[in-house]
């Protein structure tokens, strides 16, 4: 899951890192309070959205005068910012951050993240402040100093003066960079995150060491122990479909094209997705509706996967191992019986591939339905062909 | 043979006295594997699936002398339950709990350097070995004795991968699910060491997908360590977009690593062949088998 950058700095802040301070702005007339309430010389107007890029794309204006809040704050709100991350549709601005200004003297990176590799967290640092750390990492990965923090110590205080020491920071701000840190990873770890990324972490010519920006990322798994971050969701920000899917405990990502897929398993989700393109096929979305489906949960799914008219065709790839076929193929016709208007028909081709336990049942008992438009595939291959090629006549049609 | 589970290892459920726990507890009775006890804190002297309760794993292991745990418990305890099998030395462990939080693995993990156990998953179908035991939710029937070892994150793709192959004759030692999360037990290199060691186990296909490095690693370690074993790969989520998780939670492309392209073009760079398609991966093994001139030996089905 992921929060607004002001948000982000709220949760630091209350772990006691060094963060800027600035409020949010949901108006015009709100902006201007808050760099009133600031009360310094310069203020910052930043669009709050859940990518990043957003400096290079317009998105973080440097205001001197109360008329230039107002000004960047009105441009800025109701914008679409299109940044490297948010895609070519962009993202549109509904928040903004006003914060103090910061005297920079000189940009670090700052980040913790979670290693696969040693099944542990690593703090990673950078003099290259500013830059997306992917860079650097290609580019010079010998300015990246990293490290391996064992979870019974914690963050030990030797590592985070090495990673001071190694970035060379000016000897007057080092303390307050070792205390950073030791707070970022405190907040880190109390919060269940799966990244806190500092980019840019600054030491300002006062040699103050402030996060100017913060990114964090929380791990789904441990939302449960942190009511108060699933608070932070901010709904504008996600797919309208993938919340629907997220609301019927369905797994489902939209990937923008018009041949839907409904699967058991997310890697053969993802294989189905695949398996469409390779045909010739724009994926219109990833989606696990898992094994044990009640025909309502499935008839959820076609409705989110034909909502809007994306859907001209919907590929039901299922695999019965332990869930047995014939159930599957039951849930998926009294599912069509649900959202077909006449009871006999469905608004476009659904192409079944079954497979594994009581198949013949339950190609039977599709094969006995009275809704049409129901095509039975004897293999998968077929089946992301045919569906494909209806989809293509539909469009020619 | 097969790798890590056979049929004298001596198995107990923890959970097992839960609805989805105990319907596998039965099925992997059914299938010839010993489950000799289960773990349910406060439910000691219970029977469930015909074998005795316990109130702990050491209980258990002390009056049952098992060796080996399936994890069915809630993701909020599951990384303890891990602890606790862990604790009591058991060989091996497999979780199928999805959802624990990473940070909670991340310690569990901690806690087992140095320590016997060996951790299958979490967040994953578990181990069969062909006609031997299975330890989790791999449905048995598809399985036929054979020659080729399976290594999958993913349990459909497991069941679809295994399906394909029985449909092609070519029968299995052992597959094993090592699961869809992030930080996990068992990885690519490890099974495929085991696999390496199995006198069995002639050829292995292994299944990866988007997120992290490990089939990357894979075919580096291939290539030094396993130069007599072919390999078949398949590689979920070519179409999968950037910074998405795919359902499983290790299943997503962040920060320009972990695509599916850089994997096939990792396995490539060794020679090991690599499904176009989820539908082609029972035909790409048969191509790599008599590649390498073993395909009769394989063909046992």
């Amino acid at each position: 899951m992921n929060i607004h950058e002001y948000q982000s700095k709220a949760i630091l802040r209350s772990y006691g890192v060094n963060v800027p301070e600035g409020y949010p702005a949901f108006s015009v007339d709100e902006a201007v309070e808050n760099a009133k309430k600031l009360g310094t010389p310069v203020v910052v107007v930043k669009a709050q959205i859940h990518a990043g890029g957003r400096g290079k794309a317009g998105g973080v204006k440097i205001a001197k005068t109360e008329d230039e809040v107002r000004q960047y704050a009105k441009e800025l709100l109701g914008k679409t910012l299109v940044t490297k991350q948010t895609g070519p549709a962009g993202k549109e601005v509904h928040r903004l951050l006003i914060e103090a200004g910061s005297n920079i003297q000189k940009e670090y990176y700052l980040s913790f993240v979670t290693d696969r590799k040693s099944s542990r967290v690593v703090m990673m640092g950078s003099e290259e402040g500013g830059m997306e750390i992917e860079k650097v990492a290609a580019e010079m990965p010998e300015k990246i100093l990293t490290e391996t923090i064992d979870p019974a110590i914690g963050l030990a205080p030797f590592q985070a003066q090495r990673m001071a020491y190694g970035l060379h920071l000016p000897k007057e701000a080092i303390r307050k960079a070792t205390k950073l840190m030791m707070c970022l990873y405190n907040a880190f770890i109390g919060k269940d995150c799966s990244l806190a990324e500092i980019n840019p972490l600054v030491v300002t010519k006062e040699l103050d060491v402030v996060a100017l920006d913060a990114k964090l990322n929380f791990d789904d798994s441990g939302l449960f122990r942190h009511p108060d971050v699933e608070e932070l969701r901010d709904v504008t920000e996600e797919d309208p479909k993938e919340l629907a899917a997220a609301k019927e405990g369905l797994n489902y990502v939209n990937l923008g094209g018009d041949v839907a897929c409904m699967v058991n398993g997310a890697g053969l989700a993802m294989a189905t997705v695949d398996i469409i393109k390779f045909y010739g096929g724009e994926p219109a979305n990833f989606l696990d509706v898992g094994g044990d489906s009640t025909p309502e949960k499935i008839a959820a799914a076609f409705r989110i996967m034909l909502d809007g008219g994306q859907a001209k065709g919907i590929f039901v790839n299922i695999f019965g191992g332990i869930n047995k076929c014939d159930l599957v193929a039951q849930g998926i016709v009294d599912a069509a019986k649900i959202i077909s208007e006449d009871g006999k028909s469905l608004p476009v081709p659904v192409v079944v591939r079954l497979e594994g336990t009581n198949v013949e049942r339950g190609r039977q008992i599709l094969k006995d339905t009275p809704i049409k438009n129901v095509i039975m595939a004897p293999t998968m291959e077929g089946g992301a062909e045919t569906v494909v090629k209806l989809v293509k006549e539909a469009e020619q049609a | 043979m097969g790798i890590y589970v056979n049929k004298d290892t001596k198995v107990i459920v923890q959970g097992i006295t839960g609805k989805a726990a105990s319907f596998h507890a039965q099925q992997m009775i059914d299938y010839g594997t010993k489950v000799v006890g289960g773990v349910t804190p406060g439910k000691a002297g219970q029977t469930a699936c015909g074998v005795p309760v316990f109130n702990t794993v050491r209980d258990a292991v002390e009056a049952t002398g098992a060796t080996a745990s399936v994890i069915f418990v809630p993701a909020k305890f599951a990384a303890d339950s891990i602890l606790e099998a862990v604790d009591a030395e058991l060989d091996l462990v497999v979780c199928i709990t999805e959802h624990i939080p990473v940070q909670d693995m991340i310690r569990v993990r901690r806690y087992m350097e140095g320590k016997k156990t060996r951790l299958i998953g979490p967040n994953c179908p578990g181990i069969l070995t062909t006609d031997e035991a299975k330890l989790g939710i791999i449905p048995g029937y598809i399985h036929k004795k054979g020659h080729v070892g399976v290594i999958s994150r993913s349990g459909t793709l497991t069941y679809e991968a295994t399906f394909q192959l029985t449909a092609a004759g070519i029968g299995q030692t052992t597959a094993i699910g090592i699961g869809g999360d992030p930080v996990k037990g068992t990885d690519f290199i490890d099974a495929l060491e085991a696999f390496k060691n199995d006198p069995d186990t002639l050829s292995v296909l292994m299944i990866g997908e988007i997120g992290g490095t490990a089939e990357e690693d894979a075919a580096k370690w291939i290539k030094e360590n396993m130069p007599d074993k072919p390999v078949t790969a398949f590689i979920a989520g070519r179409q999968a977009p950037p910074g998405k998780r795919m359902g499983h939670a290790g299943a997503i492309i962040s920060g320009g690593k972990g695509t599916a392209a850089d994997k096939i073009k990792a396995l490539n760079a060794v020679g090991i062949e690599v499904a176009d398609t989820v539908a082609h991966i029972g035909e790409t093994v048969v191509k790599t088998l008599k590649k390498a001139g073993i395909y009769e030996k394989c063909h046992t089905c």
